[in-house]
């Protein structure tokens, strides 16, 4: 099953648009965000243009078409993960949104009524990794500062992996939650989750994970990889900005306090208290982002359509080819695995005596889009002893040859610095 | 190539062979600016004499750790401010801050800004004003410090940062 490339780029319109002055655009920064299939796009515009209207309370046709395709998005969303219960996807408006609803819930659990499991005491501990996205450290912190839990975390080894050696250490009879991404944003690096799961396991504590890098590659199956809670964003995954999912075990979101209170999450209202709607509908205070819920059921579709076994075959391919050119570059160092094992298709690195800013500079002028500084992933970043990182990442519409032309542009900032 | 139009040469000669670079005693006040897109750092140290009755910038020091543009900025600063009343430094900042919020509409006044004329290809970059602007931010905070510390007959020296 291969993908061709060329039918894939003819359904991305903004991939034929030319930049700086009539460069065609060279786009490596999917990991950042994706760009949107014309599919995705008309499913917006007819969204907007025939079905528009607020969802489950509306009581008229437009209402009812709103409400189906809001719900159907959910529950296209649910397969796609490997769910069969589509009332365990909340939809959110992103990953942060989706690690601060089970922070603050669990928080509103401590401070209330909670049910046991969810409620925090001094001295217990949270355990994130170095290599987290800073929405998955700083919602912890945050918790911690509120419970008097301790935050505590895996370091990470020079090549990129997470370091396990402390593990039964680290996730001990006080660990209460451990939250961890599934594939790093910077490092690429595939985590060895499941491991990290039984271990959590053995000692009664929950895990989230952050699956913002990986689900947009079609590598979550919620059914078979154990988590509690799984959080990933619709935009890094050919949707619109602006719609997340949390996806929990439903017995947990049963027990979760709400996150958000509002419109729409309540059963019932009196001046002094109120009742919650069930799950998924607790969670979903206010009008959502309806025509983006439907437009990443749009994303999930179009991505099934194209097959995540094909998608993830031709990411290999070019990490390998990328992997390999990009090594030949003298001064550049790749953060994280060199090879392609267990790895996805983000790619940082360092050149010797450039600042990833000037590099990313000199590959704009070019065309080529990529990310400087420290992807949101600053304690990495320490641990690895770098204070900044440019990084190129793949998705399904690049090819070999936007591969060369970044290798070309980091060549010519060498030049044009006169580092190489 | 649009790339020689933010990175002028002059800009470039500042960024191999920075002026003025490291931190030096005494100073009046040291300020750590971060630029957190991208994390760099600019250390930055006055020093505030009195002359003729006038505060003025005695030294300006700093180490600067960032893209080129970020540091040829600091040593532009530290080569345009030394020596300056802190009237007349004010001044320059307050124009280059008018160049780079121009987005590259300005006219800059050469005679005000001498070397720092050269950033005004930056202004057409939105993602690189702040590098820019780094150093003379916390420049304008130490300063500030600085004078908000002085006692009025004890214009000297310290480790008050």
């Amino acid at each position: 099953m291969s993908l061709e490339v060329a039918r894939i780029r003819k359904d991305f319109p903004i991939l034929d648009r030319t930049v700086r002055g009539g460069r065609p655009l060279v786009y490596l920064d999917s990991a950042n965000t994706s760009q949107k299939p014309r599919q995705v796009i008309d499913t917006l515009t007819e969204f907007y243009e025939r079905h528009n209207a607020n969802i489950h309370r509306a009581t008229h046709e437009l209402g009812e078409e709103a409400t189906e395709a809001y719900e159907g998005a959910r529950i296209t969303v649910a397969r796609f993960i490997g769910t069969a219960d589509e009332t365990e996807v909340v939809f959110t408006k992103n990953v942060s949104e989706a690690i601060n609803m089970v922070a603050y819930s669990i928080g509103n659990a401590t401070a209330g009524s909670g049910s046991g499991r969810l409620r925090l005491a001094e001295g217990d501990e949270i355990v994130i990794t170095e290599m987290e996205h800073h929405s998955n450290i700083v919602p912890w912190q945050l918790l911690c500062q509120r419970t008097g839990a301790r935050l505590r975390w895996f370091g990470v080894t020079q090549d990129g992996r997470l370091d396990l050696s402390t593990a039964d250490e680290l996730i001990n009879s006080k660990t209460r939650l451990v939250a961890l991404t599934q594939q790093s944003n910077v490092l690429g690096t595939i985590n060895p989750v499941p491991q990290v799961i039984s271990r959590a396991r053995a000692v009664g504590a929950l895990v989230l994970v952050d699956a913002a890098q990986s689900v947009p590659h079609g590598l979550m199956d919620v059914g078979t990889l154990g988590a509690d809670f799984v959080g990933f964003t619709g935009h890094k995954m050919c949707g619109p900005t602006g719609i997340g999912v949390l996806w929990a075990r439903r017995e947990l979101l049963e027990e979760m306090p709400p996150f958000l209170g509002g419109g729409e999450m309540i059963e019932s209202v009196w001046m002094d208290h109120s009742t919650y709607a069930p799950p998924p509908q607790k969670f979903e205070a206010g009008t959502m982002p309806i025509a983006q819920a439907v437009g990443l059921g749009a994303a999930v579709d179009y991505l099934s359509e194209v097959g995540l076994e094909a998608v993830r075959a031709h990411e290999q391919d070019l990490l390998r080819h990328a992997l390999t050119t990009l090594a030949e570059i003298d001064g550049l160092r790749i953060l994280g695995p060199t090879e392609a094992i267990d790895r996805g298709g983000a790619i940082s690195f360092t050149l010797d005596g450039l600042h990833p800013h000037d590099v990313s500079q000199v590959l704009d002028d070019r065309g080529v889009a990529v990310r400087a500084g420290h992807h949101c992933a600053w304690p990495l970043h320490r641990a690895l002893g770098v204070q900044a990182s440019t990084r190129a990442s793949l998705y399904l519409y690049n090819t070999r040859d936007e591969v060369n032309a970044l290798a070309d542009g980091i060549r010519q900032a060498q030049q044009f610095f006169r580092t190489a | 190539m649009q790339l020689e139009s933010m990175y002028q040469e002059i800009i470039l000669e500042h960024y191999r062979r920075p002026l003025h670079a490291g931190l030096r005693e005494p100073f009046d006040a040291e300020v750590k600016h971060i630029n957190p897109t991208c994390g760099d750092e600019v250390t930055l140290r006055v020093m505030i004499k009195d002359a003729d009755g006038e505060p003025t910038l005695a030294d300006v020091s700093y180490e600067a750790l960032g893209c080129s543009i970020s540091q040829a900025s600091a040593s532009v600063l530290a080569d345009m401010i030394i020596g300056k009343t802190v009237t007349e430094a004010v001044a320059v900042s307050d124009e280059f801050l008018k160049l780079m919020q121009s987005r590259g509409g300005a006219e800059p006044d050469e005679e005000v800004l001498g070397d720092a004329v050269a950033f005004e290809g930056v202004s057409r970059y939105p993602a690189r004003i702040k590098c820019a602007l780094l150093s003379w931010m916390a420049w304008k905070d130490a300063t500030a410090r600085a004078l908000s510390q002085q006692a009025p007959d004890d214009a000297d020296t310290g480790e008050r940062a």
